[in-house]
């Protein structure tokens, strides 16, 4: 594990450091801060930052390295507030969006619509990516849908809030347009529909960006801006004090204690105030899993070092024993646990769809710890009718409507990852470890069935497979599973919020769940079980 | 004994009325309230939660903030007097302490007036009848010309018989007002000029008059009480030599480094002056000594108790105000000038004034609100036994020097020798914790322990101005240790502060994980980067902060210097605790706010460090123009003469406005050339604070417009 900590260290500082040196000279020059540096300044002091999905982009795009995707996302207190966060990098890219930019900038408006947490914008991007408006323009899920959203959220009532940091070009223009309430900072923040070369283009005229859309034009005459502001450093101030007067006090359910919620009514369960830190050091997780893949170990170890004193009111210990179920406290919020301790069978499915039912009536939120190489293959268990127990655990995972969060601590594969609460399954949050696996089968199962198939075809021509050519064949299928299920090749694709040192799990996990809490927890209804 | 009120009768006032405020009315009541005397206070409405208005029976208001209004009113005061049923009225020491005219009217009105009779006041207040009368009677005063005849003509020819280098004073001043000194002969006018002006402008009396200087003078003062009887008395002698602005900062008893010869002529000297006005009361002689002689002048009378006044309680076991209620009520004083001179001063006392100033900018009077006040844990107030003795009459949440002087407290030892006081003075000294305004507490510690005051006697009152380099050094800096704490600390008690602000930090459901205020990131440290400045030498540094969890720290003091790592930094309330490079440190902090700048006072090891950082502020007005060319007050005060109006021209170094605070006139003038603007708002008499901005001084006329450079950059972009 050290060693890919490591790697993942100094691959995360590589994609900190943006556009590269001459990019961020360039930008810094201007008065300008990097989206982080942006952040860090707007957060109350000491709040965490959860930054998601940093790896986004690696290697999509081939030598266009698009470091974090463009775009700076996570959920950080803003005046005691969660707030969830947006920030380009115009170091990279001049702040275009490639499609990998679009799909992140809509996964955080997913998230801030389903916790009901305001979003804010720090704009500075040249708007879509013109050679790639294929991937970029047209589609449900592309550039227009972040409107969309600012719209919709807008309309339930989760403010939105922009601040202009340099330049919001074209469909950009409208992310402060359509914000709630917006700050512009004179000399860098420009907004246009047409910049000055478009404008001259079309019509001839030859215009300032300033003149076009500069913050004293959009702040005296267009009012499509609401804040004039001198500098980098007062935007921010000002974007603060909008927060403060957001009110947002009036639409938290603010969580009751224990001892004060007696009201069955109550949309929120009750929390214990005397929490304690787990006995044993989150740090050893870092240790939890044995550098051989194929070593047994047993998950409870894992809950030890994530839940609150290291206690955990296991449900069914003695039954359905390779998935572990329970209930706990982190922070002293109550969750129900769904752990992989081995192949699924039937009994711990229909264990796991007990146990989800069970955290869907009682509204507890759900962790799932994901360790599977999935259901159990072969006749016995195909006779015994695994898939429509299988089929029941994916029923109460897809109906619960308990926040989740998913953590893959080694494999995901199969069917397991579905029933387990894998990205299909929306968790309102998903992280991985660095050691994390994720195809629909093990690369040696993959190569397998595939040179069986392989194999049969040659058979059926009436020849044979030479076998370093299966071996050679194999390796290959091997090889593409590996790359394609490491943890750097599905979150770069946003197939998870962000790889995590298993060492912040308690934590991550943690604040993602007061994140998804931030919103009420609706009633579950299920569909039809099949028996 | 060394109380004298144990089987003594309580002095037969029916109910005394304290005239004054702050740290001297609670000291005048503290004692009326031990002999059993009913009190009643009068205030302001400045000081409505003052410590001294509790202090008291009955208390009454008597006006708005400023004196004239309130503590100068003597009508006012006498018909609370008459109403309350008071028979006695204790003045204090300022407003109308040194009032002849008041204190006829108190006699007028049958109560008795807790100081000497008017005649003597009258005769002590007048400079140049005082040295004719002082004279008569064989006491030494400094040649001088004190004539009626106020010519120039004539002060110049005066001027050259008393000879240079020379004072110029006014004949009604005190405390440094009206007094100008020429040290040749070309210096003279303009100092008869600027004295006359000021003596016109603050005593309604423009008569001066001459005085040799003497170059090494120490000030010497003795003090005296008399009664109705013909019994006048000397208490010994104080050193108050070391002064700034005129002003006494440090104070002890009895002078040292003198024989007992010399005691004795002063005492007597003192004694003479006092029969010489038929002194009664608490009063003071003050004598300019010469270092190199030894000789000593009578300088001027202090018809009142002084604010010095605990050195001599302290070595004689008196307390002085009991004695001067007594007179007041017609006894005898109830001791001898034998028996003092046969026990002679009992060890030696200090006194050091903590006042609210800005030591570093040639301490101008400082202001604020006193946001933490700890006095030491061994501390009496008031009391005049004690061995360390606290007077102040602030209390935490107080404001400070904004309507009346800036003294926040008199720290007093009491020791068997020098040596023994002084230590306990700089123990005390250590010990007192004060933030929220600029104060010399640091300056009192450095001066208390400089070698030249502690050892070498190095006296006079010159003695700050010469070991200026050492007291005040313009290199000062911290150690990185000191720095690293500072830079660790700030970003705790800001996260402490904001969960207070935002209720925060004892939310549940799992909030917890958000609010631990340890600026947590995700695969790498916050490093925040914290410019802060030393308050007391200005120096600038850019502290960088590396967030290890919510209690270690890395700590880059100096770019290129290896981090100090603090750990284990823990912070209840305002106390703190860390482990700063291994070793564990604890102490004291407070974040506050003053002049637009972020404070964090630290206390460390009896030491206070404060680091500031500037906060921004900017204007949301579109055609803002930059706010670069602000002109602030350095000090509260307020404005008296407006040279210029909105939109003058003006040119670098010329003369804006004025401002009075405590006593002295500062003139600010243009840091550049440029236009006047933003005047609106600032008139004469305005009240400004330190650090308000009074004025901006713009760009002459519009060059380019600054809307091009800007838009130059937006099309880069």
């Amino acid at each position: 594990m050290d060693g890919l900590l490591e790697q993942m260290t100094a691959e995360l500082e590589k994609i900190r450091a943006a556009g590269g040196s001459v990019a961020v000279e360039r930008h810094t020059s201007r008065g300008k801060a990097l989206p982080r540096q942006r952040i860090d300044a707007l957060l109350d002091e000491g709040s965490p930052f959860l930054e998601l999905s940093p790896l986004a982009g690696m290697g999509l795009y081939g030598a266009d390295d698009v470091p974090a995707g463009g775009l700076v996302t996570g959920i950080g207190l803003i005046h005691g507030n969660l707030v969830a966060i947006v920030a380009n990098d115009a170091t990279v890219k001049g702040g275009t969006y490639y499609p990998i930019t679009v799909k992140k900038h809509l996964r955080l408006q997913e998230i801030a619509a389903a916790c009901r947490l305001p979003c804010l914008y720090l704009v500075d991007s040249g708007g879509a990516n013109l050679p790639r408006q294929a991937d970029v323009f047209p589609d449900r899920d592309h550039f227009g849908r972040i409107f969309f959203n600012q719209a919709r959220m807008s309309a339930a009532g989760i403010p939105q809030i922009a601040v202009v940091l340099g330049s919001c070009t074209a469909g950009g223009a409208y992310m402060p347009a359509m914000a709630d309430e917006s700050v512009v900072v004179k000399g860098n923040g420009t907004i246009f529909l047409g910049g000055p070369p478009l404008v001259r283009a079309a019509t001839g005229a030859v215009v300032t960006a300033e003149e076009l859309g500069g913050a004293a034009l959009h702040c005296t005459t267009s009012g499509v801006i609401d804040h004039f502001a001198q500098d980098e450093p007062h935007a921010l101030t000002i974007t603060r004090n909008i927060f403060a007067n957001l009110n947002l006090r009036h639409m938290h359910n603010t969580p009751t204690t224990a001892a004060t919620s007696s009201s069955s009514s109550s949309s929120r369960p009750a929390y214990d105030p005397d929490w304690q830190e787990p006995l044993y050091d989150p740090v050893e997780l870092r240790g939890a899993v044995p550098s051989d893949s194929k070593a047994p170990w047993d998950v409870r170890g894992v809950l030890g070092r994530i839940l609150d004193g290291s206690r955990f009111e296991e449900f069914k210990s003695n039954y359905g024993k390779t998935l572990v179920t329970g209930f706990g406290t982190l922070y002293g919020q109550p969750v129900g646990v769904v752990a992989n301790n081995g192949v699924l069978f039937s009994e711990a499915a229909l264990k796991g769809a007990h146990f989800i039912q069970l955290c869907g009536q009682r509204k507890i939120p759900l962790l799932f710890l994901q360790n599977i190489t999935g259901f159990m293959v072969g006749k016995k268990y195909e006779a015994g009718g695994i898939a429509k127990d299988g089929a029941k655990m994916v029923m109460a995972v897809a109906n619960a409507k308990v926040p989740k969060v998913t953590v893959i601590i080694g494999g995901s594969f199969g069917a397991g990852n579905y029933g387990m609460c894998g990205r299909a399954y929306s968790p309102s949050f998903m992280y991985m470890w660095p050691n994390a696996r994720i195809s629909v089968m093990g690369g040696e199962q993959a190569a397998g069935v595939l040179a069986q198939v392989e194999a049969d075809k040659a058979a059926r021509k009436g020849g044979s497979w030479p076998a370093e050519e299966e071996a050679a064949f194999r390796k290959k299928i091997m090889d593409r599973y590996d790359s394609e299920g490491s943890p750097y090749f599905a979150s770069a694709r946003l197939w998870d919020d962000g790889v995590i040192d298993p060492a912040d799990t308690r934590r991550v996990v943690g604040m993602s769940l007061a994140a998804a809490l931030n919103a009420p927890t609706e009633d579950s209804t299920y569909g039809v079980f099949r028996m | 004994g060394r109380s004298l009120h144990h089987g003594r009768p309580r002095p037969a006032l029916r109910k005394l009325l304290v005239a004054n405020r702050g740290e001297i009315a609670c000291r005048v009541l503290t004692t009326a309230r031990r002999l059993g005397i009913p009190t009643v206070a009068v205030f302001s409405e400045a000081d409505r939660q003052a410590k001294f208005v509790a202090l008291a029976d009955e208390a009454f208001c008597i006006g708005p903030p400023p004196a004239r209004e309130s503590y100068l009113r003597g009508d006012v005061i006498l018909g609370v007097a008459k109403k309350t049923g008071a028979d006695a009225i204790h003045p204090g020491y300022g407003f109308l302490s040194e009032n002849a005219a008041f204190s006829e009217a108190c006699a007028a009105a049958g109560i008795a007036f807790v100081g000497p009779p008017a005649a003597a006041i009258r005769s002590m207040g007048d400079k140049s009848q005082a040295k004719a009368i002082m004279s008569a009677a064989g006491v030494p005063v400094v040649p001088g010309y004190h004539g009626e005849e106020q010519e120039q003509a004539r002060l110049e020819a005066e001027a050259e018989v008393v000879g240079f280098p020379l004072l110029v004073k006014a004949v009604s001043g005190g405390g440094g007002k009206g007094m100008k000194l020429a040290t040749q002969r070309s210096e003279l006018s303009n100092a008869i000029a600027s004295a006359r002006r000021e003596a016109a402008a603050s005593f309604g009396d423009d008569r001066l008059l001459l005085e040799r200087y003497i170059t090494r003078p120490r000030h010497v003062e003795v003090q005296v009480m008399g009664d109705k009887h013909g019994t006048a008395l000397y208490l010994f002698d104080r050193d108050c030599s070391v002064q700034r602005r005129h002003q006494k900062i440090i104070e002890e008893a009895p002078a040292p480094g003198l024989p007992a010869e010399f005691h004795a002529h002063i005492g007597e000297a003192a004694v003479r002056a006092a029969r010489a006005v038929g002194y009664e009361s608490a009063g003071t002689v003050e004598f300019i000594v010469d270092v190199d002689t030894q000789d000593f002048y009578f300088m001027e009378m202090n018809t009142r108790l002084q604010v010095e006044h605990p050195v001599t309680e302290a070595i004689t076991g008196l307390d002085l105000v009991e004695l001067q209620l007594r007179v007041a009520a017609g006894e005898r004083l109830p001791l001898a000038q034998a028996d003092l001179a046969a026990a002679g001063p009992r060890g030696h006392s200090f006194e050091a004034r903590l006042y609210a100033e800005n030591t570093r900018r040639q301490f101008l009077p400082g202001a604020g609100k006193v946001l933490r006040w700890r006095t030491p844990a061994a501390a009496q107030q008031f009391d005049h036994t004690a061995a360390i003795r606290v007077d102040s009459g602030v209390s935490e949440g107080d404001t400070v020097g904004t309507n009346y002087d800036p003294m926040i407290a008199k720290i007093v030892t009491h020791g068997p020798d020098r040596e023994a006081a002084l230590a306990l003075l700089r123990q005390a000294l250590a010990e007192t914790q004060v933030a929220g305004l600029p104060t010399n507490l640091g300056f009192l510690q450095d001066l208390a322990a400089h070698p030249a005051f502690a050892v070498d006697l190095d006296l006079d009152t010159g003695f700050i101005e010469r070991h200026r380099s050492s007291l005040l050094p313009l290199d000062e800096s911290v150690a990185p240790e000191v720095a690293a704490l500072a830079g660790a600390l700030w970003g705790k008690l800001a996260a402490a502060a904001a969960a207070g602000n935002e209720g925060s930090g004892s939310r549940g459901g799992a909030m917890a994980a958000w609010d631990a205020g340890d600026s947590k990131r995700l695969w790498h440290k916050l490093e925040q980067k914290l410019p802060v400045r030393l308050a007391e030498s200005e120096q600038q540094m850019e502290l960088a902060v590396t967030y290890d969890s919510g209690s270690s720290f890395e700590v880059v003091v100096a770019p290129g210097q290896p981090p100090v790592s603090v750990q284990h930094l823990t912070l209840a309330g305002d106390e703190w605790s860390a482990e700063v490079s291994g070793q564990r440190l604890a102490g004291q902090a407070l974040m506050h706010s003053h002049a637009g700048e972020q404070v964090l006072s630290l206390w460390l090891q009896g030491k206070c460090f404060e680091f500031r950082r500037s906060v921004p502020t900017w204007s949301k007005d579109a055609n803002a123009t930059a706010s670069h060319g602000q002109l602030t007050s350095p000090m509260p005060g307020k404005v008296v003469k407006l040279l210029v109006a909105e939109s003058d021209e003006v040119t670098k170094g010329q003369p804006l406005l004025v401002i009075e605070a405590m006593k002295m006139e500062h003139t600010l003038s243009a840091h550049a050339d440029g236009v006047v603007q933003g005047l609106a708002g600032l008139h004469v008499g305005t009240q400004v604070e330190d650090g308000q901005v009074l004025l901006y001084i713009g760009k002459a006329a519009a060059g380019g417009r600054d809307g091009e450079a800007a838009a130059a950059v937006g099309a880069a972009a």
